[in-house]
């Protein structure tokens, strides 16, 4: 995969769809994409809230792997996920050109570290494909559709899927 | 006013502002009826109570309350009365006046739509009221919604017509509590005839007016039939905000109205004037400009001393906003100081204005903690009532005895405290107050007695709650804890480990299950409640003599005094009013249990070793106990244990944060907090601990073997390394 600037030419034209009211059939929507590895993902801009350096978390103990500590932001204390991790890649060696996404997710802040954020995408809700069925031992609940970008693929996420199967949450809140 | 203007919004905030102001009315009015009952009321208490009553009854009436209106308007006539001594106080009234108070909380929650309430409720009150207005030979009062009396069209002095002077000076209170000289002279218009001369020479120059200020002066001729007490009640409400002068030329002798609260003042003629009326005088501020020729009396305002501690009432949500900002604010100046000091090199005035800067943001934080912090009286205010109302309710006689009600606390604790207190108290009257029968054949005084008690006791608030009552029933405490399985059935407790078992969940002792309390909420919930506030509660009791709940609260839940200590690479906080000292142990005198447990002998004590660097798998971290430090923590049940780290590293306030915000409770974990370097730090949950250790343990092996198994010599070889705070002794 390229460098991820050249992908998309196709960006940031229709930003004002985002913001229209009702649900057309072929609304416009913004994501923002990112790079875990060398896959590209991205996510609603609407839940993120920022876009900041890796900086060293605190170790909560006990939690999940890919959980990997929390973080000051500004006086909140915010959980920083390694999405990479979470995605059964192994652990990241973050280093300071390692970018964490800050996203609200049902009414919470959590930080999401990532390799690099990619861009900005623009695209009617009608582009989005959905994730074709797979085999039952591969894990698809939280991703919410396929994206054409160019010649390559962008993965959806569904943020609220994917960080509900910790342990310590409660699946059954989360499910509505 | 243009009413027309106020949206649904305002009218739920006027709403929302009326119940927060009888709130506090009915606060102010329960702490004055609180010993009604063995004492007279003076004359001031009684137009305090009168003037809470009048304020809620005027708001119910644009609220259109009609129960809590025609109560309260039964109830302020009966004040009256008895302000001008047409009633005098007696047991009757007394219990009355206690049992109108009740009522009229009750209706206002009602009206809030706290509870419902039947139709009739208090109407026995009311009867009972009315009957005693009866006896004041006065028939029944108009209803403050008549129509105004007539305009008196008097044209000149009739017979039987006093004549006032009244001088006039309002100051720039007066304006801003919203009061509107127009409406008062308005007032005086409508019952007799007057004759007005305003004084603007205190008037200055266009561009030296303060807008909000106030200038004007009056001097006013009143001939009316009415007396001197009706002329003074039209200012009632502004006396404060004024200079207020009112003489009565007939007959001869003039009296001063402060003095004056006479005789025979029918209670009818006080009136809010009717929106209709717009036929205004011509004395509008600034409308003619001759100056008078009277000085105004320059009498200080009389009376209410309310304004020398003015309040503003303030939203919760912007304080928190001030406090957490603050505490950002702390925690960025330290920051700045850790990299000034690391940078080095750095002139001695820039280091000595970051001290004073450092030193003013400390001052600044302790001046925003203390906008949060309030009497515990609030609280304690409510509870006479609800003695009464159960004792009531139980057919037994209770007294409550409350001190330390002036104990400040944060607000967010103070709300948080009403439940277990208000649980405690039923408790104490349900199951520790014996009926009077009993009490008398114990020889006990007829009257239970429980007290109420707070007071500060270093970072924390210390609360009593104890009875005189039969106390806990140990055996029938035991009994019932076998019977549901909470301890074997051959266990062999220590009387204070019976009583903890209060605190077990779902426990209730009353034989009978009440009405009052045993619904299945028990200590246990409050044992949690108070948990939550970081505090702790034990019991005491003796048989025949009575029981005492204690609790330990801090004072507030944004800051914490902590120890930070390091385990690795993690720091971590402990709560320092759990910790009782910190040591480093001989190595002889830590034992490995069999099952993987490991105690230390502290002075012949066996006291179990938590390694924070095991439960929470922290890697490189010491984990010999007499290379690294002990600190020994005091739990809330009363047990002790010795706490693994690697090294203190320091006392220091922290700002607690939640971590629940934006993720689950974390076992362990009470909070987290935010060090100089900007970095999070976690603070320890003491409580969890001990189950955190037994799990891990456990997982290993299930071999229960007993401290008591291990034998060693009581030793003095510890190493004290600095101690921490004392402890607080929490029960004497």
């Amino acid at each position: 995969m390229g460098s991820p600037q050249d992908q998309s030419n196709s960006t940031s034209t229709a930003a004002s769809a985002i913001a229209a009211a009702g649900e057309p059939p072929n609304r416009m929507l913004q994501f923002i994409s990112f790079r875990v590895g060398d896959q590209q993902f991205a996510t609603d801009i609407m839940a993120v809230r920022e876009i900041k350096g890796w900086t060293d978390t605190t170790t909560l103990p006990n939690q999940q792997e890919y959980l990997l500590g929390v973080l000051n932001l500004r006086g909140t204390i915010v959980p920083i996920y390694d999405l990479r991790c979470r995605f059964g890649l192994g652990l990241t060696t973050a280093s300071r050109s390692h970018v964490v996404i800050i996203v609200s997710v049902l009414d919470r802040m959590i930080g999401l570290l990532v390799d690099a954020v990619s861009d900005i995408i623009t695209v009617s809700s009608s582009e989005i494909r959905p994730v074709p069925e797979m085999e039952r031992a591969t894990n698809t609940e939280y991703l919410r559709g396929l994206i054409s970008v160019g010649d390559s693929m962008v993965v959806l996420l569904s943020l609220e899927t994917l960080f509900s199967q910790s342990p310590q949450m409660d699946t059954s809140t989360l499910a509505a | 006013m243009n009413e027309t203007a106020f949206g649904a919004n305002d009218l739920d905030r006027f709403r929302a502002t009326f119940f927060e102001e009888c709130a506090e009315l009915i606060a102010d009015m329960e702490a004055r009826l609180a010993d009604v009952a063995t004492h007279t009321v003076d004359a001031e208490e009684l137009n305090a109570i009168f003037r809470a009553v009048h304020s809620i009854k005027a708001g119910a009436g644009a609220f259109g309350l009609k129960q809590l209106v025609s109560f309260s308007h039964g109830l302020e006539a009966l004040l009256d009365c008895l302000r001008d001594g047409r009633i005098v106080q007696d047991d009757r009234i007394s219990h009355v006046l206690v049992r109108a108070g009740d009522v009229l909380a009750a209706l206002v929650d009602a009206a809030q739509g706290r509870g419902a309430l039947p139709d009739n409720f208090g109407a026995d009150i009311a009867d009972e009221i009315e009957a005693l207005l009866g006896d004041g030979k006065r028939g029944s009062v108009p209803m403050p919604t008549a129509a105004p009396l007539p305009v008196l069209s008097v044209t000149g002095p009739a017979t039987g017509q006093h004549r006032y002077t009244i001088r006039f000076r309002p100051l720039a209170e007066l304006f801003r509590h919203a009061n509107e000289p127009l409406l008062l002279i308005r007032e005086m218009k409508r019952i007799g005839t007057l004759t007005t001369r305003c004084d603007a020479s205190a008037l200055p120059a266009l561009d030296a007016l303060e807008p909000e200020d106030a200038y004007l002066a009056w001097t006013f001729e009143l001939v009316t039939d009415q007396p001197l007490a009706t002329v003074t009640e039209i200012f009632e409400f502004v006396d404060s905000d004024c200079a207020l002068d009112i003489e009565q030329l007939e007959p001869a002798a003039a009296v001063t109205a402060s003095t004056a609260a006479a005789a025979e003042t029918p209670a009818a003629e006080r009136q809010i004037p009717g929106p209709g009326h717009l036929d205004a005088t011509n004395h509008q501020p600034n409308a003619h400009l001759t100056p008078a020729p009277t000085a105004v009396a320059k009498q200080p305002a009389t009376g209410r001393s309310g304004s020398a501690n003015a309040s503003i009432r303030v939203d919760l949500a912007r304080i928190d906003r001030l406090v957490n900002t603050v505490g950002e604010l702390v925690i960025t100046q330290s920051m700045l100081t850790q990299q000034l000091l690391e940078q080095g090199g750095i002139g001695t005035a820039i280091l000595r204005g970051h001290e004073d800067l450092s030193q003013l943001t400390r001052e600044l934080q302790e001046c925003v903690m203390a906008i949060r912090m309030q009497p515990v009286k609030s609280v304690f205010q409510r509870m006479p009532r609800l003695v009464r109302e159960i004792a009531a309710k139980l057919g037994k006689e209770v007294e409550l005895v409350m001190s330390g009600e002036q104990t400040e606390v944060d607000k967010t604790v103070i709300e948080e405290l009403a439940d277990p207190l208000t649980h405690m108290i039923r408790n104490a009257i349900d199951h520790g107050i014996e009926d009077p029968e009993t009490r008398r054949a114990e020889r006990k005084p007829k009257v239970g007695r429980i007290e109420l008690s707070a007071a500060h006791v270093g970072s924390n608030i210390l609360i009593h709650v104890a009875d005189d009552g039969a106390g806990i029933r140990r055996d029938r405490l035991l009994k019932k804890a076998i019977e549901k399985g909470i301890v074997p059935p051959n266990a062999d407790l220590l009387d204070s480990e019976i009583d903890e078992l209060l605190f077990a969940p779902g426990f209730s002792t009353a034989a009978v299950v009440t009405d009052v309390s045993g619904r299945g909420v028990g200590m246990d919930v409050v044992r949690r409640n108070v948990n939550a506030l970081g505090g702790r509660i034990q019991v005491q009791s003796t048989p025949g003599r009575g029981t005492r709940f204690t609790l330990v609260i801090p004072l507030t839940l944004a800051v914490l005094d902590g120890m930070a200590v390091a385990v690795g690479a993690e720091r971590y906080i402990l709560p320092l009013t759990s910790i009782i000292e910190s040591i480093r142990p001989d190595m002889r005198h830590i034992r490995e249990l069999t099952g993987g447990g490991q105690v230390a002998a502290i002075r012949g004590e066996y006291v179990r070793l938590i390694h924070l660097s095991k439960i929470f798998n922290v890697p490189d971290a010491i984990t010999e106990p007499w290379k690294g430090l002990v600190v020994l923590v005091e739990t809330a049940a009363g047990g002790k244990i010795g706490i693994v780290v690697d090294e203190l590293i320091g006392q220091q306030q922290v700002v607690i944060k939640s971590l629940r915000e934006n993720f689950d409770a974390v076992p362990g974990i009470s909070g987290a907090t935010i060090l100089g370097t900007g970095r999070v730090a976690l603070i320890i949950d003491i409580e969890q601990l001990p189950t955190l250790g037994d799990r891990r343990t456990r997982q290993r092996c299930d071999d229960g073997s007993s401290v008591a198994g291990t034998r060693d010599r009581p030793s003095s070889a510890e190493r004290p390394t600095g101690a921490v705070a004392p402890p607080l002794a929490a029960t004497g």
